[in-house]
């Protein structure tokens, strides 16, 4: 980036975030960021306790030539993400799952597609004219030019997939913990499947924009598990991974700003280290709690 | 006992791909028995439980659930399905399993219990609940990382949330060690006494329940006889029953040995040294 001649970063935090808002594209990648974080908190939340990530890495590798075709033929990339991914989202709930957990027939064929996938978004990029850095923000991650237009997009099309999530939330828990007893209540299990594919669709067609497609996962999935690591509670592991992707887009956005270094790398290195702080944290939590519980002379560890 | 009782099955039969897997059931569950389910395995034990729940049609006779056609998602039913266990990697707490028991058919997302009336009124069940089947201990850790016998109390619990007229478990007792076959045997019959709860338990091990019983449903041979359990589980009767013969042993103790029945034997050696 040459927009940096304002000067880098300084130590002043009044005067870094001064810089960092000094642009109206900047402003409009952490309103985008700040949308995106938020979706990708709360429905990765659901991904990760339904064991969907598989599927979720599947609809982001399809929003790649999502993206792309749409450039290629002069649409919005936006359409692109959102039309491919929603589309692949219902093509996945479309394949009849072998018995109650059949997952190894649904991954050979939504392995297949996805090869599939990678293989037209390169085509597509290639007959645009080949230019390397838009193979590289689609895949990895940009927050430059994002418009006021794609702002409003983002928001309101992230609004209405919470807004799903809100209307079927504790049934989507029933249903994702406890298929069978969800049924046996009159929870439409299959329904809610479809309808919470689509929504996670729609979630990472929008985290893509910030990730990049081949980071989505940043965002999707990394503060959702470091969530669950921390917390058993449902609403306090919501909350704190949308906190968590908030934080690390924030920081992200900075570093990438400052830095002028690829958004994507900030933002998963910071997931990354928030996730493995949370692991190591619970774990030596838990260790002082069973050595509190237990009398010293089994613990073996010096005081 | 009459039409309103829990559950009643009159010459029931169902064909299911064309096979008629069992006919002419006939039981009635009054509010606060325990009855037990038993047969070998692939007799359509599990069968039986899902025609109960509106998940199968019968192909003859009738089954009333509280005087009413069974219909899904009742709430006058409790299910408990067989089941491994939930992974250990599942990161929610026990009571949350619980309180989706009651609430969990219910669109919205739950409310801290600090902001809302009906929020108070569902965890004061939860915690009731949870007192009722012996959790209290461990209902606050996440799910996954609870024993067997531990998971199976919460979901025991989850299942008579909705203060069902009928309780149906399928194989509650499959996955457990000896220790907690015995204590959630236990812990059943007495929901089934205090809270007039109707129990029906599908089992292929008679030993652990068969004092707590009230009656049995023995199902093989594409037929059942039921009754109460020392007169069904009699060498005369299985062995008319299965159409070969089958011995029905009592040991000192009065625990019942079942021989030469086709597939799963219905006797444990190891349970008769822990009983009691």
């Amino acid at each position: 980036m040459v927009m940096l001649a304002d000067g880098g970063f300084t130590w002043d935090p009044v005067e870094d975030v001064r810089r960092l808002l000094e642009f109206h594209f900047m402003v409009n990648a952490f309103r985008a960021g700040t949308i995106v974080a938020v979706v990708a908190g709360v429905i990765g939340w659901f991904m990760v306790l339904r064991r969907q990530t598989f599927a979720g890495h599947t609809l982001s590798i399809v929003a790649f030539p999502g993206a792309a075709g749409a450039t290629l033929v002069g649409v919005s990339p936006l359409l692109g993400y959102f039309g491919f991914c929603i589309a692949a989202a219902l093509a996945i709930a479309g394949v009849p799952r072998a018995g109650a957990r059949g997952t190894s027939e649904e991954s050979a064929v939504v392995g297949t597609v996805q090869a599939f996938a990678l293989a037209c978004g390169f085509l597509f990029v290639t007959l645009y004219g080949g230019l390397l850095d838009s193979v590289n923000s689609l895949l990895f991650g940009s927050f430059l030019g994002i418009t006021d237009t794609q702002v409003a997009t983002l928001l309101f099309v992230g609004a209405a997939a919470l807004g799903v999530i809100v209307l079927v939330g504790r049934p989507l828990l029933f249903a994702s913990l406890d298929p069978d007893v969800a049924a046996a209540h009159g929870v439409p299990v299959r329904l809610l499947s479809v309808v919470f594919l689509v929504v996670l669709g729609v979630a990472v067609a929008e985290a893509s924009q910030i990730t990049g497609a081949l980071l989505v996962f940043a965002l999707l999935v990394v503060p959702p598990a470091t969530a669950q690591v921390v917390t058993p509670r449902p609403l306090l592991g919501l909350g704190l991974s949308v906190a968590i992707g908030m934080l690390v887009t924030w920081l992200g956005l900075a570093c990438s700003y400052f830095s002028d270094q690829p958004i994507g790398f900030f933002v998963t290195t910071f997931a990354f280290a928030g996730y493995l702080l949370a692991q190591v944290g619970t774990r030596v939590a838990g260790r002082f709690r069973a050595r509190g519980a237990r009398t010293p002379l089994h613990t073996g560890i010096p005081a | 006992m009459n039409g309103t009782s829990p559950l009643v099955v009159r010459d029931a039969a169902v064909r299911l791909g064309g096979r008629t897997i069992w006919s002419d059931v006939t039981v009635e569950v009054g509010a606060g028995e325990f009855v037990a389910v038993l047969g070998p395995n692939g007799v359509g034990k599990s069968t039986l439980l899902k025609v109960v729940l509106g998940l199968l049609p019968l192909a003859a006779g009738e089954v009333l659930v509280c005087g009413r056609e069974p219909g899904r998602g009742s709430s006058q039913v409790g299910y408990l399905p067989q089941r491994r266990g939930f992974d250990e990697s599942t990161r929610v707490r026990g009571v949350d399993i619980v309180r989706l028991g009651l609430d969990g058919t219910r669109l919205g997302v739950p409310l801290p219990a600090r902001f809302s009336a009906r929020a108070r009124v569902a965890s004061r069940r939860v915690d009731e609940l949870v007192e009722l089947v012996g959790a209290a201990g461990f209902a606050d850790h996440p799910i996954g990382a609870l024993s067997g016998g531990e998971q199976q109390r919460l979901l025991i619990a989850q299942a008579l949330a909705r203060r069902p007229a009928l309780l149906l478990l399928d194989e509650p007792l499959d996955s457990l060690d000896l220790a907690n076959q015995v204590a959630v045997s236990g812990l059943l019959a007495d929901i089934c006494r205090t809270e007039g709860v109707a129990v029906v338990i599908v089992a292929h091990d008679l030993n652990p329940i068969i004092t707590y019983l009230d009656r049995v449903v023995y199902l093989a041979n594409g037929s059942a006889v039921t009754g109460p359990p020392r007169e069904v589980v009699t060498s005369g009767t299985l062995s008319e029953l299965y159409g070969t013969p089958i011995e029905v042993l009592e040991a000192s103790d009065g625990r019942l040995v079942v021989v030469g029945q086709p597939e799963a034997a219905s006797y444990h050696p190891a349970l008769h040294a822990h009983h009691h």
